[in-house]
């Protein structure tokens, strides 16, 4: 049994079409990219499973429960997290305010604890700069907290919008290996990503979206080796 | 010497005003509405204590049960009249605020009639203070309302809801991220805005006995108004754009030829302050980082 499934979804704004029948699945332990150009409809497949946006129809089902028409604050509490497009860190509070507001689920002070220090033990720039207000952290160091906070709340499954938007290829090369490391600590990862390259060479399998329709699927070496994507996402 | 007296009438007369604002502020920031009916929870408050001082003779029961009644009907207010056009536009929850607000004045009319109730609070006398003869209402007001910030202040910073509150604020989509339902972190903030209104109902009527069902519509406005000067949203603001109007009506109160047009005199300076100032004074223009 897959550990997401998702099947059939179709979203709207208002009147226009977002998604028309998006179904895949991620399996536990596994890194799922799901790639495609801008407008694709990544960003609403992603608001979708964590509950932020109401599908018209098809469901979302998380180990094997039936969550499609759960509110997103119910959905973390079963083990997802999302480290959304652009970060959305919380900019008047500080780094440690942010870490631990990616644990309001959680009870267990100590646990919470022991989370916070396996998180400064990735990110050690952010245990220097805890006290720091977070709107005053740079692009960098505001993904690094973005991934941080999701972390926080011990997910099963994490899922990622563009993590390496707007980064120097340096930063970019950190967040894929911190996206490696999260995944060998257990965690399974559905990532979306602009940076095809990058994504496919770490993924076990990829799907590719397009406006809103998902047109081919496979794994991430086979997707890599194809003409067809390496056209159209790749740069020849 | 009747400078310090002007400042401290200024002063507490802005603790009430900045109780009213933080409800505005918070319900702006929060829930992203103008509770236009906010200022007759003030008048509801009013009410409440009149009745209970009535049955009792109580002032501290009459505060206890305005504070108790205000916030159950806050809420209440929130869930029947608001959160149905949750995501609905801008205009359409305005105009159901001003619905909420001539509802509640028209049954308060209805219950009580039109003419003013008198409701004697107590009578403090003075306090002597460096040869100042201060009426002993403007010290209890200026203090609880400084102890209320001040509890208030802590309250957002340090607990679990009240930093959800922020996160709320800053960016809903994220919060409900971290598990903050949106829904709850709305009904206390609208309980914590009515019970702060049922305070000022009570300073009012500590100053003034006289209760009419409109008698919160005209300092609502002005705390509005104060609570856009310090920048809408902003907690800290909210308190100093209170404080601001409550030294300029008292500053103008003592001027004698200025003294009838204190009202417009106010709105005056206050508009000429966002002119001066548009994102008010600790208001934040927001910053995007991509
Ligand atoms: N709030 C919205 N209201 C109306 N249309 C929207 C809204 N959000 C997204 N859309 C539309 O839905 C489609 C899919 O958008 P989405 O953000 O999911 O794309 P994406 O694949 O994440 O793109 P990008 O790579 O640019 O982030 C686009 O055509 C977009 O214009
Ligand atoms: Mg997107």
């Amino acid at each position: 049994m897959a550990l997401l499934e998702v099947k059939d979804l179709a979203v709207y704004y208002g009147v226009i079409k977002a998604l028309d029948g998006v179904s895949f699945t991620v399996d536990e332990g596994e890194i799922v990219a799901l790639i495609g150009a801008n407008g694709a409809g990544k960003t609403t497949t992603l608001h979708t499973v964590t509950g932020l946006l109401p599908p018209k129809s098809g469901t979302v089902t998380y180990h094997g429960q039936d969550i499609t028409n759960l509110p997103a604050h119910k959905i973390v509490t079963l083990g997802i997290a999302h480290v959304p497009e652009g970060r959305r860190i919380f900019q008047q509070l500080s780094v440690l305010e942010n870490l631990k507001m990616g644990a309001y689920t959680r009870k267990d002070k100590k646990e919470i604890a022991e989370s916070l220090e396996q998180v400064y033990a990735h990110f050690p720039r952010l245990k220097e700069r805890k006290n720091q207000v977070a709107g005053t952290l740079s692009g960098g160091e505001q993904q690094m907290l973005a991934m941080g906070r999701a972390m926080m709340s011990r997910p099963k499954l994490i899922v990622m919008d563009e993590p390496s938007m707007g980064l120097s290829p340096l930063l970019v090369k950190e967040v894929f290996k911190i996206i490696l490391d999260l995944h060998k600590t257990g965690a399974t990862i559905l990532l979306v990503e602009q940076n095809a390259q990058m994504a496919l060479s770490i993924a076990d399998r990829a799907y590719v979206l397009e406006t809103g329709r998902i047109v081919s699927e496979g794994s991430g070496q086979e997707l890599l080796q194809s003409d067809e994507i390496k056209k159209a996402y790749l740069g020849g | 010497m009747e400078i310090l007296e002007t400042l401290i009438n200024g002063l507490s007369s802005g603790g009430t005003y900045a109780m009213i604002a933080l409800g505005y502020t918070m319900v702006y920031g929060i829930a992203k509405m103008l509770n236009f009916a906010h200022g007759d929870i003030i008048m509801v408050g009013g009410y409440t204590i009149f009745v209970t001082m009535g049955l009792t003779g109580n002032p501290i029961l009459g505060l206890l049960a305005a504070v108790l009644f205000c916030v159950v009907l806050g809420v209440v207010v929130e869930r029947v009249a608001y959160k149905p056009l949750r995501g609905a536009t801008p205009l359409a929850v305005l105009i159901t605020a001003i619905g909420v607000s001539y509802l509640l004045q028209s049954v308060a009319q209805m219950i009580f009639k039109s003419s003013p109730k008198m409701v004697m609070i107590a009578d403090l006398g003075n306090v002597e203070f460096l040869g100042l003869y201060i009426p002993m209402y403007v010290i209890v007001t200026l203090i609880c309302s400084v102890i209320i910030m001040v509890v208030l202040s802590l309250f957002v910073r340090f607990t679990r809801t009240g930093r959800a509150m922020v996160a709320v604020s800053e960016d809903r989509g994220a919060a409900q991220l971290m598990g903050i339902s949106v829904n709850r972190i709305i009904t206390v903030t609208f309980a914590i805005g009515s019970a702060l209104a049922a305070f000022a109902g009570f300073f009012m009527l500590m100053k003034s006995p006289s209760l009419t069902n409109t008698m919160g519509a005209m300092p609502g406005i002005k705390a509005f108004t104060a609570a856009v000067i310090g920048g809408i949203g902003s907690i800290p603001g909210a308190m100093v754009g209170g404080i601001v109007l409550g030294l300029i009506e008292a500053c103008s109160y003592k001027i004698t030829v200025i003294a009838p047009y204190t009202d417009a005199i106010e709105f005056l300076i206050l508009i000429l302050l966002l002119l001066v100032r548009p994102t008010g004074i600790l208001g934040k223009k927001r910053r995007e980082k991509v």
